[in-house]
């Protein structure tokens, strides 16, 4: 068997894989973190709960009404992003302009709440999601064996980011977005129904949180805790990123799924601080995150 | 000209926090004049364009844009009520390039001139449109930040010290700009240290002191009254 610096190669790209599978929610979910930040100055702790929501939703789907994942794709995030829309019409709107702590607070009580209710209804244990038939499996490469499923995520968290970034950067809400960023009273003051924007946007942070989570479903189970075990990781990647930016959520995603597999092979009992270490490097280094803006 | 104002503002009180900067400001501004608000830093000139755009929230008294009120009015309303705003600070975008903070603010009639003119208008800019907004030179964003309100079509442009910080030579440039939109018929609140470069353009003059209007006078007074001026304005 090939080794390289001594680690068998298929046990070095299996956690190459599994790196870059991490890395892809890793991307999705801060990638809506950092939207939302850079509009809405609200750090959204309820995001990982809004991720359990959309796995839960297409478990749900499923198992009450009989509808697939494919359906689920879009359904789930659907109604995640409506019921975002909702708090933050409801409760969110109103603490806009004062300490952002208090956004803070309301979105992870908002978590606890939606946690604490999923668990008492479903228990903590995680339940089964099966991938789609036309997922399952998996084809050899030669160098290693790949789950078709694990590579389908990849492709479409990739698809999902990329995308993404070109609505913010290439179209005319993008260009909104992206100004009202800057200065929302500027924005507003040309015409442009900036409240409104601010729901929409806090609406699609939410709605790409539950994309990602039917996408995890048949990965991981899908539990209450789920979302929760995941935020504290995506929040070092937004601040390693630098806050709002969107480029550096995505790449940072990535980047930091893979170091973190291949801290798996070369150095096990690092690998689940190494993202944290490289976060307080960059704080030290770079305050302002590797792609964030000095202000 | 036509006696009913095209803005028309009346006993305007407008407060920041607590403290009270608009004391009763009334103001006149017919179709197609250019009018100037004269006064020392702090008279409350630029607080007067943000009151009328609305951006200053805590207001009473009357603001009417073609006999609309704009008071209630949500911000965004506003804007698409008329009223066109070139703040102080020139609001260039750092996030986007020159063509798309041209093109940033909604159209609200179809009355404002395409792309195509204003290119025309500011060559610079049309050289300069995939650069980042905040690369522009300062006189370059200051012609952005015009350039970008007259493309939306609206009645009356709020115009924020135009020239501050800016070389004589783009001073020269945007008081001909600013001649050229009188040709048009543009209707101009402008706010402005520099009365030379307003006297080209002004067609009445206001005169702010402690956030009250204390006088108005047409534009060709304005040599006459350079003793008077001197001692409000104290240069």
């Amino acid at each position: 068997m090939s080794t390289i610096f001594g680690i068998p190669t298929p046990a070095l790209y299996g956690q190459i894989l599994i790196g870059l599978i991490n890395g892809s929610f890793y991307a999705m979910l801060s990638l809506g973190l950092a939207v939302i930040f850079g509009l809405l100055r609200v750090i959204n702790f309820a995001h990982g709960a809004q991720y359990m929501l959309g796995a839960f939703a297409a478990y749900l789907l499923l198992n009450w009404l009989g509808i697939n994942y494919w359906l689920a794709l879009v359904l789930a995030p659907l109604v995640v992003g409506v019921i975002a829309v909702v708090i933050e019409r409801t409760m969110l709107s109103r603490l806009y302009g004062i300490d952002p702590l208090y956004g803070l607070l309301l979105t992870f009580g908002l978590a606890l709440i939606l946690e604490g209710a999923f668990r008492y209804w479903f228990g903590a244990a995680g339940q089964p999601y099966a991938a789609p038939s036309q997922l399952s499996g998996g084809v050899n490469l030669g160098f290693m064996y790949l789950p078709i499923y694990r590579g389908w995520v990849v492709i479409a968290s990739l698809v999902i980011c990329i995308g993404t970034w070109l609505l913010i950067e290439k179209t005319r809400l993008g260009a909104y977005l992206r100004a009202a960023t800057e200065n929302a009273t500027l924005v507003q003051a040309f015409g442009v129904n900036v409240p409104l924007l601010l729901t929409l946007t806090y609406g699609l942070g939410a709605a790409l949180a539950a994309l990602a989570g039917v996408l995890a479903a048949p990965i991981y189970q899908v539990s209450p805790l789920m979302g929760s075990n995941l935020i504290i990781i995506v929040f070092a990647v937004v601040v390693v990123g630098g806050m709002g930016s969107i480029l550096g959520a995505i790449v940072t995603g990535y980047v930091l799924g893979v170091l973190e597999g291949l801290t798996k092979v070369f150095y096990p009992e690092a690998s689940s601080i190494v993202i944290f270490v490289v976060m307080a490097i960059v704080l030290l280094v770079r305050p302002a995150g590797l792609f964030g803006r000095e202000e | 000209m036509s006696s009913a104002p095209l803005l028309e503002v009346r006993g305007l009180n407008a407060w920041y926090g607590e403290s009270h900067v608009l004391h009763g400001v009334d103001l006149d501004i017919r179709e197609g004049e250019t009018v100037t608000l004269l006064g020392r830093n702090g008279a409350g000139k630029t607080t007067t364009l943000r009151a009328i755009m609305g951006i200053l929230r805590r207001r009473e008294g009357v603001i009417r844009l073609r006999g609309k009120n704009l008071l209630s009015l949500p911000l965004h309303k506003v804007a698409q009520a008329g009223l066109g705003y070139v703040p102080e600070e020139r609001g260039i975008f750092a996030s986007l390039n020159v063509s798309e903070n041209l093109t940033l603010p909604p159209t609200v009639s179809d009355s404002g001139m395409s792309v195509e003119e204003i290119y025309t208008l500011f060559p610079n800019l049309y050289e300069r449109r995939s650069s980042q907004g905040t690369k522009l030179s300062g006189g370059e964003q200051q012609m952005l930040a015009i350039a970008r309100v007259l493309r939306t079509g609206a009645k009356v442009i709020l115009l924020d010290e135009p020239t501050e910080g800016l070389a004589p030579v783009i001073v020269q440039r945007i008081g001909d700009v600013l001649v050229e939109l009188k040709k048009r018929g543009m209707t101009i609140l402008l706010v402005e240290q520099n009365f030379r470069f307003a006297k080209k353009v002004a067609d009445r003059f206001y005169l702010m002191e402690d956030g009250r209007m204390v006088n108005s006078f047409p534009g060709h007074e304005l040599d006459a009254r350079m003793d008077e001026l001197h001692e409000v304005l104290g240069v």
